[in-house]
């Protein structure tokens, strides 16, 4: 130990330094783009603000919080993002797991189609939005075409009418993301191994009781897994419902005019951005978002992990 | 309890055979040991009588019935997997309780027929474990449990102690001979293990590329081995088979030496390839004793001692060397001369033409 000349050490860096130097620059970096603006804006929540006026933020204490949680103007994006990440979700899940069911078993071309079935999910949510608009037109689209509709004075009006603009977002998504659900859950599918369905033959379970017993609780964490990035991603729903429908249309609910398929990302976007830039309150409306995102999460881990443990 | 009965019974994949047409009768209450080193046809003849896979000809009956096309689960059969199968998500208890779940049994009834079994294999302690959790015999013991609930007509075993370590392999043979004994079911045991077989087995199929090579109780393959193949492949060390010339009562052997062939051997000898011809001389370590008059003259090459005797390495040539079984009380030094004499009621003749064993009465 004591051969080792000074010079040499003092020419290398130790690994101490070494590890410092490429960790701060990160944490630098993660402090300046994450963490301060983080803590900022959960100051900016407390306060009377506006990014485009001079005026300094004004202390208002929980004001911002009572008004987004009590008004049924905020309140109506909340049930808005409610329905749509349910409806959305549920769906995914089963039209995911049912194509992985159907692919599961390799046949001639099933590469090829799971490749095919897969490209929804690489496009850009603007450029999806911006077909599916067309695709959606009730004169020249294709979608009422598909449905039997021929005439456009009759047709379906997908995005312009109230009952169903909200459904022509969720079918879109589920168009979408359903691949990435068949993705996980074939990835979970075959990695169950075959001896346990030729156990479950010899101990004559029939296939449903294969299918329950068997099948279903071993993709379960995969399936979970699923179900959180699916349900995180539709509580975040901002870019497609802006290329579909700009959060319209509106529709009358008592006195208040509101719009169907606002979702709260869409209203954040609305409030923080001029010309109303709110950041105050629209900083206080994310950090609702953001602890409905962490409460669920933390609802699916535990799930997950008592899936896994048993 | 079942008789099953394969009747030209043969597995090809594409041009090739795992398992030649093969006939076999295994009785009701009978432990069949299918022996054979690996790839020799013997899982694939389990998983044929088992349903998991399909024969490419022939028939198989249970009892009588023709179950050739029916479905594993109509077989009335249970399966113990080498890698013992269980269901990872759930735990002992719901592992055995399944094959009744899946026939809808009462949960009363299940509850107490699982309870009877963990008892039989004791592991209640065990029962509420992953079998992530348990050790190889403890998750196999689950196994063994799940195979017995169900009362089936015949057990198929899979190599079942052969992802265990060598502790739990020893006891787990007793504990699958003592369930045999006590269940008397007819059992079918795949092992490439042949002191497993010889241990276990009230009759041993030999397979060897994909063909039966002998059918008979472990002392009838032990003893009178059908052919070269089984002479080798059955005890450790395998038979010691000498090439040697016949003529007249007496077989050549490498180095000038010369046995005396036993009298009551000669007619047969001479039906098989005349009183002149190539023969090989075959004897089990314990059927050659040291003796200073013995006729085959050979020096100690190397020796092991194995606590309760010695084996003696001794060489005849410089390419024949026979293992011989020795008391552990005399030294044998390496290099010095050694003679040995044979047990005439243990010497066998094999026809190195045919490989086949020259045998009193003839083949069976």
């Amino acid at each position: 130990m004591s051969s080792y000349s000074h010079p040499a050490r003092r020419r290398h860096l130790g690994d101490k330094r070494l590890i410092q130097m490429f960790i701060i620059p990160t944490v630098v970096l993660l402090i300046l783009m994450n963490v301060f603006p983080l803590i900022y804006s959960l100051y900016l929540s407390f306060t009377e603000y506006s990014a485009i006026n001079p005026t300094p933020p004004k202390w208002v204490g929980l004001d911002n919080y009572k008004k987004v949680l009590s008004d049924n103007l905020y309140w109506h994006n909340f049930a808005v993002t409610g329905r749509y990440a349910l409806i959305s979700v549920s769906l995914q899940m089963i039209v995911g797991f049912g194509l992985a069911m159907l692919l599961k078993e390799k046949f001639k071309g099933s590469g090829l189609l799971t490749t095919l079935i897969l490209v929804p999910m690489m496009l850009s949510p603007a450029v999806v939005g911006a077909f599916w608009k067309n695709i959606f037109n009730p004169s020249f689209g294709i979608f009422d075409q598909f449905l039997g509709y021929s005439d456009p004075n009759t047709a379906p009006e997908w995005l312009g009418d109230p009952d169903l603009a909200l459904w022509a977002v969720v079918i879109v998504d589920v168009w979408m993301w359903s691949p990435f659900v068949m993705l996980l859950s074939l990835a979970g599918l075959s990695a169950i191994p075959d001896y346990l369905y030729e156990a479950a033959a010899i101990d004559r379970a029939s296939a449903w009781f294969q299918f329950r017993r068997i099948t279903l609780p071993q993709v379960m964490p995969l399936l979970l897994i699923a179900v959180l990035f699916r349900t995180i991603e539709a509580f975040k729903q901002f870019d497609l419902v802006m290329g579909l429908t700009g959060g319209g249309p509106s529709l009358l609910q008592g006195t208040q005019a509101v719009n169907v398929t606002e979702t709260v990302s869409v209203k954040l976007f609305r409030l923080a951005m001029p010309p109303q830039a709110q950041t105050g309150l629209s900083s206080a409306m994310a950090y609702v978002v953001l602890i409905i995102i962490i409460a669920i999460s933390n609802l699916y881990i535990r799930a997950l992990n008592k899936v896994r443990e048993g | 309890m079942a008789t099953i009965e394969l009747i030209n019974v043969e597995k090809k994949f594409g041009p090739s055979y795992a398992v030649k047409p093969m006939n076999m009768t295994i009785h009701s209450g009978e432990f069949v040991v299918l022996l054979g080193p690996s790839g020799c046809g013997k899982t694939t003849t389990l998983r044929m009588i088992s349903g998991l896979e399909a024969v490419t000809d022939g028939q198989i009956l249970f009892d009588g019935k023709d179950v050739t096309w029916l479905h594993p689960s109509d077989r009335d059969i249970a399966f113990v997997f080498q890698f013992f199968a269980l269901y990872s998500h759930m735990t002992a208890r719901e592992n055995i309780a399944f094959p009744l779940q899946a026939q809808g049994e009462p949960r009363d009834s299940i509850r107490k027929r699982v309870e009877e079994v963990a008892k039989m294999l004791r592991i209640e302690h065990l029962m509420n474990a992953r079998p992530g959790g348990l050790s190889g015999g403890d998750q196999q013991r689950v196994a063994l449990a799940r195979a017995l609930v169900r009362r089936p007509a015949a057990f198929l075993m899979d190599e079942p102690l052969g992802a265990l370590d060598a502790e739990f392999r020893e006891s787990m043979r007793a504990e699958i001979k003592r369930l045999h004994i006590e269940q008397n079911a007819t059992t079918v045991y795949v092992t490439h293990d042949q002191i497993e077989a010889m241990a276990m087995g009230d009759r041993v199929v030999v397979m060897s590329a994909a063909v039966v090579q002998q059918n008979g109780t472990p002392a009838e393959v032990y003893h009178d081995p059908a052919n070269l193949f089984v002479a080798k492949f059955i005890g450790s060390p395998g038979m010691n088979l000498i090439q040697g010339h016949y003529a007249d009562g007496r077989v050549a052997l490498p180095g000038d030496n010369r046995y005396d062939v036993p009298a009551d051997w000669h007619t047969t000898i001479h039906e098989a390839i005349g009183r002149d011809g190539d023969i090989i001389l075959g004897f089990r370590p314990e059927a050659a004793h040291i003796s200073a008059s013995g006729p085959i003259a050979t020096t100690v090459y190397t020796t092991d001692l194995h606590g309760s005797y010695t084996m003696l390495h001794l060489e005849i040539d410089r390419d024949t060397i026979v293992d011989v079984r020795a008391g552990r009380g005399t030294n044998y030094p390496i290099g010095t001369p050694a003679r040995f004499d044979l047990d005439p009621a243990m010497v066998r003749f094999f026809d190195p033409k045919t490989e086949m064993a020259i045998r009193k009465g003839g083949n069976p």
